[in-house]
């Protein structure tokens, strides 16, 4: 198992699995091309890295991870065109946040955002409502299995 | 601007003196909410990554409370407590005299319990550091969590991770009978404010 840091991201090959712990507003990316079992895993914290130009983490930032995370899949030959994604997190774990606040759905817009900017399709999600969320994807099956406190495992 | 990373020595001497004098107003706060059945030891002040403050937790799928509360005024920023589920428990059927078993099914009265011991221990800080450097400081409605450590804290580490990973992490113990559990309350003034609360208490230089 391959455990994926908050901002930051890492690859597998079949028969090895990701997996990030927690996500409360980041979001899981999961970038993924089943013929060839790769994967990739992106645990973003922030939509936007423009907001600190000093901060030199590209694994944090929507606009920057999902970028780099694809050139270096490309790097390890696997084709852009072939890429898939499943995304989970970006939940609103505190009620009261005002609407500007509101990190997770950024997150989430932010992700979408960049996903269709590379032209990478988004087959699934889970994303949104009040809860923290563990996710495991493998790349043999494509399927991402996710974890909640109160809402046990559900694979999708 | 003051980052945590840039602190001198003397400067988080002075913070902890500071988390020293509201951990001991909480202490008192909660001693007579509860009828003294509860005892707590002096706090400890750690300045710390938030990563290492999951780790602290025992790590991020550690199940904890999370009590939210915002800092506004003259000194802006978060301060969260994080509580042990089993302490917490405890806390509320000592409060409530009920035998509340499951957070699954929390009701409206263990919440507003939670709220009331999160706006005490808050007011306790937030006053300690109010009178030392007399700026003013309102605290927000507490908001409740119950989840996984790393998603709780997702929250402070998103909206400070544009100033800097670092975090004030106060550690306190709580006793009651044989029981000890640990609780950590969390500051986090934005770097103005940080730098406000420094330079009333006359500890830093201005670079």
């Amino acid at each position: 198992m391959i455990v994926v840091g908050i901002s930051d991201y890492k690859t597998a090959r079949r028969p090895d699995r990701l997996i990030t712990y927690a996500l409360g507003s980041c979001v899981g990316t999961c970038l993924f091309d089943e013929r060839s079992g790769a994967a990739g895993l992106s645990h973003i914290l922030l939509p936007d890295s423009t907001i600190n130009r000093t901060d030199t983490n590209i694994m944090k930032y929507a606009d920057t991870a999902i970028e780099a995370l694809v050139r270096e899949m490309e790097r390890q030959g696997i084709r852009r065109t072939q890429l898939k994604a499943k995304i989970a997190g970006g939940a609103n774990m505190f009620a009261a946040q005002s609407k500007s606040m509101n990190i997770g759905e950024r997150n989430v817009a932010a992700v979408k955002e960049h996903l269709r900017r590379l032209g990478i399709r988004l087959l699934a999600e889970d994303t949104g409502k009040n809860y923290g969320r563990t996710v495991e994807f493998d790349p043999e099956s494509g399927a991402m299995s996710v974890k909640s406190v109160l809402h046990g495992v559900h694979v999708f | 601007m003051k980052n945590y990373d840039d602190l001198s020595d003397q400067e988080k001497d002075i913070l902890r003196e500071v988390g020293n004098i509201g951990g001991g107003n909480a202490a008192t706060a909660l001693a007579s909410m509860l009828a003294g059945r509860v005892d707590m030891s002096v706090p400890n002040l750690q300045i710390m990554d938030v990563s290492s403050v999951t780790e602290t937790l025992g790590g991020p799928e550690q199940e904890y409370v999370g009590i939210l509360l915002m800092m506004e005024g003259q000194v802006n920023g978060i301060m969260m407590f994080l509580l042990d589920k089993h302490f917490t428990r405890l806390l509320i059927n000592v409060l409530l005299d009920t035998q509340f078993e499951s957070f699954e099914h929390i009701g409206e009265m263990e919440l507003s319990a939670l709220k009331e011991i999160g706006n005490i221990m808050a007011g306790s800080y937030v006053n300690a550091i109010a009178a030392l450097t007399g700026l003013s400081i309102t605290i927000t409605p507490p908001q409740i969590a119950i989840d996984m450590a790393g998603a709780i804290l997702s929250y402070p580490a998103a909206l400070f991770g544009v100033m800097g990973d670092k975090v004030l992490c106060i550690e306190e113990d709580f006793m009651r009978e044989n029981e000890q559990i640990r609780s950590h309350l969390l500051i986090m003034p934005d770097s103005e404010s940080l730098s406000n609360i420094l330079k009333r208490l006359g500890v830093t230089e201005w670079h």
